[in-house]
């Protein structure tokens, strides 16, 4: 089983890029399980989002407190959050920053990348979440590029579509290119 | 047998009540009581929209003194498609029978909720308005007795200032229903714009059944209010109920009117006002606004309220029709 | 076919498969998704000939349903919550008028003090209202239990409750395998009831009923709960010889054979639990825990449940909701049902306003369980410190 946890603020995305991840997952005929942290938040609010993927059934429904991987699309959260609480060894964290960030983590595989930028310059919208799903992709090689993009398909069509995808694999051949 | 009885049961304006064709969709044997001006009026305003709906009508009643007095197992009076739910839902379920019948391509068969004022002007007015926003086929028809009589007498939003009900008795300090309370749910149906709204009584039944079978037939939400003086509420001997409710209309007491989408579009002219005290010393609920400890300036409020409603509604001789 | 689905979405779909006529919404959170979803479907044209009313209250959602139900068709609303209490009077009345809705319940905690959260004291108050109440496990579930509820609600003319966990599952995206269109139509027939309101033939429908009837009208609502029992397994047995697939039916059991501690408990929370119990006898080589999963909470299969637990030494009934100075509520039901057996029975209430349940906690509390009544993860601190200030305000 890999857990995904994805932090950032509402409006951004989290809870779509949590489903867009699993259904990723289906498309490569893995089980996969997508929740929000369920509550009322508003624009802008922090906003924690979960995936589980695995070779077998899933059944539990706790929220992740030990994830594989965490994706941070607003690095703003970073404390108030806990983003990286529990992390686990060896885990990959993926930060939506142009610059790295200094965190007092240990072994984890760390990425830091402009999501938001290349969001403005390849769909001209600052939503990060397509963008770090191609970094994601890359970074941890859990799911495909291809099923990506088919689960981006899936969630948009016409030009919204094709400019997330682009905009997913401008981070994956930067990601796969900066490790 | 008198020219008058030959002119009203032979005649060109023969209403359909007196007629012998009449449907008795609310047959004999219901149990209501002696003189009741609500089961009157809910066999005459049937009976007419069965006649202009061919026969194809189904109803929705909500809880209260008509819906007792005719549907207790085993007994049932109503020659029609008939439902009872509950006391403040019977706009809603009607919604439903509608969009029942709409679904199935039987928009031929006309939709009727009824329930007393208590049942619609307040438990009811929720459902009420939203069935009048969504605009659904169904016809409204308030029974307006002015309280609620199937609890025993005790005030609504629809009963007018100082009335005496069991739970607004006059005593030392107060004379009744607050004359600062109250609301007129024509109005409010008026404001929802629906096609058509319409005030009726039994003192008027040839006006009643025209108002009927012309709603009838209209699509969308339809709201007519019908006086229904009630013997036993307001304190008037059985036999009073038609003259009571003529009383109330000559008096202003109770305009009748019609509008369409919002619009006043006909009233029914006062030829011969009478002074309110006409109306209002016949009945017991108002008693008290007469004799020694009355209060003189009451009477004037109540004048004013059916003065306010001739001019308001253009009962002075100058309606459209 | 298979779907990758938010919960609430796989529900929709689920309903629109079984062609409601009249559908009617009002939302309220968790459940919203689900009407917004059949909404969707009726306006893109993908679920045709159904009225879909936008209605101004949830006792007008149901009292559309009630009325188009009457008049023959088949109807469907969803709630929540505060909205299940704001219709209570008009879901006593759907089941006395014998009108077989359909009605997905989001599960959700009910207020004050408000709180949006899953847990299942909306359902428990329903659970006297004459209804069939089934809980669906995961979304899987929660869809096929929409499919049979049509047949099993027109089959026994009562209306059914489909409860699914608000958020937990209406809010989770799964793998949920959605039938087609033709299976469904095989499956569940147009609804064709003996009355309804017809001009054709005109009847009366809700008569007040006097003394000398009610009781005998009452027993007979009850006689239907108890043939519910048969009618559910039935229709489960047809709908897993249809779809090839188990879902349904009045309970579930999950290694139970040789348990001495078997859990007991419904809707979400179960996947954590058979989680948990399969650590728990991995770790030791032994089949020490089961599981029995409650799908029909009403009517209460206390016969199965009795079987499928009179072996075990030990039953742990987790559950979402309590009855305030008094206790669990599915545990009371339990002990009922193994009443003269020597079992004992440890109530554990979890969840309550969406508290997570982690399965340490289920762990922990599954192999030392310290009372009969126990809070999963109450925070004893907050408790005895607010408690304390307010015995200290009544003696000032």
């Amino acid at each position: 089983m890999f857990q995904i946890r994805i932090h950032g603020r509402g409006g951004q995305g989290v809870v779509t890029a949590a489903e867009m991840l699993s259904i990723a997952a289906f498309l490569e005929g893995k089980d996969a399980q997508a929740f929000p942290s369920f509550g009322s938040e508003r624009m802008g609010a922090p906003v924690v989002a979960f995936c589980r993927i695995s070779e077998k059934e899933i059944r539990s429904r706790e929220p992740i407190l030990n994830p594989d991987a965490v994706i941070i699309q607003d690095k703003t959260v970073i404390e108030s959050a806990r983003a990286f609480d529990g992390i686990v060894e060896d885990g990959f964290v993926l930060i939506n920053s142009p610059a790295d960030i200094e965190t007092k983590l240990n072994n984890v595989r760390m990425k830091c990348i402009g999501a938001t930028e290349i969001a403005l310059e390849q769909i001209g919208r600052p939503i990060p979440n397509a963008v770090l799903l191609g970094s994601f992709a890359a970074l941890t090689g859990v799911i495909k590029i291809d099923s990506v993009i088919k689960a981006i398909n899936t969630k948009f069509s016409g030009k919204i579509a094709e400019k997330n995808i682009k905009a997913a694999q401008v981070a994956y051949e930067r990601t796969l290119g900066g490790i | 047998m008198s020219s008058l009885t030959m002119g009203n049961r032979f005649g060109q304006n023969t209403a359909l009540q007196s007629s012998s064709n009449r449907p008795n969709t609310l047959t004999s044997g219901h149990r209501a009581c002696q003189g009741c001006g609500e089961g009157l009026a809910a066999r005459c305003a049937i009976d007419a929209a069965y006649a202009a709906a061919k026969g194809k009508i189904a109803v929705v009643n909500a809880t209260g003194c008509l819906e007792v007095v005719s549907c207790s197992f085993p007994d049932n009076s109503w020659n029609v498609p008939w439902i009872h739910s509950l006391f403040g839902n019977t706009a809603a379920v009607a919604s439903g029978v509608a969009a029942a019948f709409k679904n199935k391509g039987q928009t031929d068969v006309r939709v009727i909720a009824q329930g007393g004022d208590g049942g619609t002007t307040d438990i009811g007015m929720g459902c009420l308005s939203g069935m009048f926003d969504r605009n659904d086929d169904v016809l409204y028809i308030c029974y307006d007795n002015q309280a609620y009589m199937n609890t025993g007498v005790q005030r609504s939003s629809a009963t007018p200032a100082l009335a005496r009900t069991a739970t607004t008795m006059p005593n030392s300090q107060y004379s009744g229903s607050d004359p600062e309370t109250g609301k007129n749910v024509p109005d409010i149906a008026m404001a929802h714009g629906i096609p058509y709204v319409a005030v009726a009584s039994i003192g008027d039944l040839h006006d009643l059944e025209r108002k009927v079978a012309k709603a009838i037939n209209i699509r969308g939400a339809k709201y007519i209010q019908i006086h229904c003086p009630c013997p036993l509420g307001w304190g008037f001997p059985t036999a009073e109920t038609i003259r009571i409710a003529r009383l109330a209309l000559k008096s202003g007491m109770y305009p009748l009117f019609e509008a369409e989408k919002g619009v006043l579009v006909g009233s029914t002219p006062i030829e011969d006002q009478i002074p309110v005290e006409e109306y209002l010393r016949v009945q017991k609920r108002f008693v008290h606004l007469f004799g020694r400890n009355a209060v003189p300036e009451n009477i004037g409020i109540l004048q004013k309220i059916a003065n306010n409603n001739i001019e308001k509604y253009r009962l002075g001789g100058m309606s459209d029709e | 076919m298979l779907y990758q689905l938010e919960g609430s979405q796989a529900v929709a779909r689920a309903v629109a498969l079984c062609r409601p006529e009249v559908v009617c919404a009002y939302p309220i959170t968790p459940q919203t998704h689900i009407v917004e979803g059949v909404g969707e479907l009726v306006r893109s044209g993908q679920l045709e000939n159904c009225q879909y009313l936008n209605v101004e209250s949830e006792m007008a959602a149901i009292s559309v349903a009630i009325g188009s139900e009457a008049a023959g068709v088949r109807s469907y609303t969803a709630t929540s919550s505060q909205g299940l209490l704001y219709m209570m009077e008009a879901v006593y009345n759907a089941s006395g008028l014998e009108l077989p809705i359909v009605m997905t319940l989001g599960n959700r905690a009910i207020g004050a003090p408000l709180n949006i959260w899953n847990d299942h004291g909306d359902a428990m108050s329903a659970r006297d209202a004459g209804w069939l109440m089934m809980f669906a496990e995961n979304n899987q579930e929660a869809a096929d239990l929409h499919i049979q509820a049509f047949k099993i609600a027109e089959t026994l003319k009562c209306p059914i409750m489909v409860c699914m966990d608000g958020f937990i599952l209406t809010h989770a995206y799964e793998k949920v395998d959605l039938p087609e269109q033709d299976k469904v139509d095989e499956f569940l027939p147009p609804y064709n009831p003996v009355f309804a309101l017809d001009p054709k033939s005109p009847c009366a429908i809700g008569a007040m009923v006097p003394t000398t009837e009610f009781m005998e009208v009452r027993y007979l609502a009850h006689l239907r709960q108890l043939e519910a029992k048969m009618v559910i397994e039935k229709i489960g047995r047809e709908f897993s010889a249809k779809f090839k697939r188990n879902s349904g039916g009045l309970i579930r059991t999950y290694q139970t054979e040789g348990a001495e501690t078997i859990i007991v408990a419904m809707g979400s929370v179960l996947g954590s639990i058979k989680d948990t119990v399969d650590d728990l006898n991995q770790a030791s080589s032994s089949n020490k825990y089961g599981v029995v999963s409650v799908v029909s909470y009403r009517p209460f299969p206390d016969e199965q449940i009795r079987e499928a637990l009179k072996n075990a030494k030990r039953v742990i009934v987790v559950e979402k909701a309590f009855a305030l100075g008094r206790g669990g509520i599915l545990s009371r039901e339990i002990e009922l049902a193994l009443n003269g057996l020597n079992i004992e029975i440890i109530a554990v209430v979890a969840g309550l306003g969406g508290r997570v349940i982690t399965k340490a906690m289920l762990s922990e509390v599954f192999q030392q369980p310290k009372n009969r009544l126990i809070f999963l993860g109450l925070r004893e601190d907050v408790v005895r410190q607010e408690y304390k200030a307010v015995l200290d305000e009544r003696r000032a």
